[in-house]
């Protein structure tokens, strides 16, 4: 990277104080709504699971889970998701909903490039890294639990 | 009733601390998202998201942290259960659900939908 | 002996090149703008009976051109040069015209700036005594430039307030050596100026320090001051561009206020829900050749500098911890 120079800082420094800034209160409110609504369903459908007799620890969960990635997808492909994502940002993007989103929005948009290198090769260009790191710190968290425990 | 008002309480907040992210800081959604996943994934291996599932239910295991959870939780059941083998099966055996339904829903839904400009 | 060249980075054309036809393409959402009926052609859709986006831009091009050659009166042969530019990589939606257009084709890369920078070789070529009728082409288009530079149109992410909209158009020009109104009269050709932006989510601020000095340049060069021209017109620095720029100028001494505006706050209006403003190769042309040509041929306006602005990268260097490098290129319009 080249060396920042003080202009260049000065320059920054002016671009900051003089942006528009987010409207902070309305995003964190509406996130803080959204995301608790899309947790509410996801509980509503867990005890309905829950009900019909699914075992509540593991069962149960990965069926909602299931769920709750179909309702994504299904929104994204209904083209409401991204609306929804607009207002409530982080609100839709952090719950397993939005995780479906960015498996489904990327797949969508890349058909036209082909079922193999588009829909497939990229249905994982926003998703995939959360899958690497999730995958990867899960391992090295069981090596240092199998390391700890024998 | 209570269940639900905890799911809602504990989600909105997670979602609340993402968005906190976002806004203040230069990080994208990806790399939130990365962050959320691996910090659900640490705190399980401290044994310190279980509770909070026990509190909040899909409150705690709806958002990205509670699926670094289910991904270390299997793991760690999975190494007492086979041992070192654990360490590579555990997390997405206990996860294969949730991302079987989105390779194939998100699959199916690419097939059906194209987007749309707004 | 450089003769029709003025100081560091400018050219005063001895026989101005006119300005004989221009044509301009949008898309639905800037149909709906205040510009409406400046333009040509206003498509019902992003498609244009295409199949991808990216074909869609192409074929806005295209129809541009053909719209400005058969509004000109120039027949097909006589047009000696092509010259055009894009933003999707390796310039495809020109050089795929060019394939169906069969022009002797330039392709030139300026980002948003495409449109003065043609304008610029253009109208050089013609005074140069090269050619007699060259047309100028750009476009550019949301979707292709959402899914190349940013992110595929459904993800439910979050526009920060600096965010721009890409201009879903294209416009085209011919210049020609016959006597008409509006002429080109100087061509400011830009350096590439990085101030250390790092954001892609707001190039107006990026770009705006490249406007204010190649403005200054061509003032310098020119020996005229603001009060100069009508209009100061700069290509796609929205909201926020435009007013850092309109301060930077302010520190310089130079006060344009009651003149300067942006093509990309013209584009749209305020109720439409663009953020900070419109971007895009397109921006700066359809605003170009629709409103400001029209306005010109009325007369309302006699002497106009436009100053078309563009961000010159891509995803790929910005993930690799570079600051992004700005450029504008001034061209002004006048009625003799």
């Amino acid at each position: 990277m080249a060396k920042i120079t003080q202009d260049q800082k000065d320059y920054q420094e002016l671009v900051k104080n003089s942006k528009p800034k987010p409207p902070y209160l309305k995003n964190l409110v509406m996130a803080f709504l959204v995301g608790g609504l899309i947790c509410v369903i996801g509980q509503l459908i867990l005890n309905f699971y829950i009900s019909l007799g699914l075992e509540s620890t593991k069962e149960a969960p990965s069926a909602t889970s299931a769920t709750l990635v179909f309702l994504g997808a299904f929104l994204t492909g209904l083209g409401v998701y991204d609306k929804i994502g607009k207002r409530a940002g982080a609100g839709s993007i952090v719950p397993i909903t939005g995780f479906a989103n960015s498996i489904v929005a990327p797949a969508m948009e890349f058909k036209s490039e082909g079922y193999v290198f588009g829909v497939a090769a990229k249905m994982f260009v926003v998703a995939g890294p959360v899958l690497v790191y999730g995958i990867a710190s899960s391992a090295l968290i069981g090596l240092i639990y199998y390391v700890v425990k024998f | 009733m209570i269940d639900y008002i905890m799911a809602f309480l504990v989600g909105g907040l997670i979602c609340a601390v993402g968005q906190i992210l976002m806004d203040f800081t230069p990080l994208s959604p990806a790399h939130i998202l990365v962050v959320f996943v691996t910090l659900g994934a640490i705190l399980s291996g401290l044994g310190l998201y279980q509770p909070l599932i026990d509190l909040a239910g899909a409150g705690a295991s709806v958002p990205l942290p509670g699926f670094g959870h289910t991904l270390v939780k299997g793991v760690m059941e999975e190494v007492n259960k086979s041992g070192a083998l654990g360490i590579l099966t555990g997390g997405l055996k206990a996860t294969a659900a949730g991302i079987t339904a989105a390779i194939v829903f998100g699959y199916i839904m690419a097939l059906i939908f194209n987007p749309k400009p707004k | 002996m450089a003769v029709k060249k003025l100081g560091a980075q400018t050219v005063k054309f001895q026989n101005p090149p006119s300005i004989i036809a221009t044509a301009t393409v949008v898309g639905p959402v800037e149909g709906k703008g205040p510009l409406r009926n400046y333009f040509d052609l206003i498509l019902g859709d992003f498609k244009f009976q295409e199949k991808s986006w990216e074909k869609a831009e192409k074929k806005m091009l295209k129809e541009a051109v053909e719209m400005a050659v058969k509004k000109s009166g120039v027949p097909s042969d006589k047009i000696e040069y092509f010259i055009a530019g894009d933003l999707l990589n390796q310039i495809i939606s020109a050089s795929f015209a060019a394939r169906e257009l069969g022009y002797p084709f330039l392709g030139i890369y300026g980002a948003c700036s495409t449109v003065a920078e043609g304008l610029g070789i253009g109208a050089m070529l013609v005074d140069g005594g090269y050619a007699d009728n060259i047309v100028v082409g750009t476009s550019s288009h949301f979707c292709s430039a959402e899914r190349q530079y940013r992110f595929p149109l459904e993800l439910g992410n979050q526009r920060p307030p600096t965010a721009q909209r890409t201009v879903t158009g294209a416009g085209a020009a011919v210049i020609s050596t016959k006597n008409q109104n509006p002429r080109i009269t100087y061509v400011t050709t830009g350096k590439v100026i990085d101030m250390g932006a790092v954001d892609p989510n707001d190039m107006g601020s990026a770009m705006a320090p490249a406007a204010v000095d190649t403005i200054v340049m061509h003032l310098e060069d020119s020996k005229r001051t603001p009060e100069d021209y009508d209009l100061i017109v700069t290509g796609d620095l929205a909201s926020v561009g435009k007013d850092i720029a309109q301060k930077l100028m302010l520190q310089k001494g130079i006060d344009v206020s009651n003149k300067y505006t942006d093509c990309g706050l013209l584009i749209y209006s305020p109720e439409q829900d663009v953020h900070a403003g419109g971007s895009g190769c397109a921006c700066a042309a359809v605003v170009t050749f629709g409103y400001i040509f029209n306005e010109m041929q009325k007369g309302r306006y006699n002497k106009i500098l436009i100053v078309a602005t563009g961000a010159l990268m891509n995803s790929t260097i910005v993930q690799q911890g570079e600051t992004i490098p700005c450029i504008a290129h001034a061209v002004a319009l006048e009625n003799l």
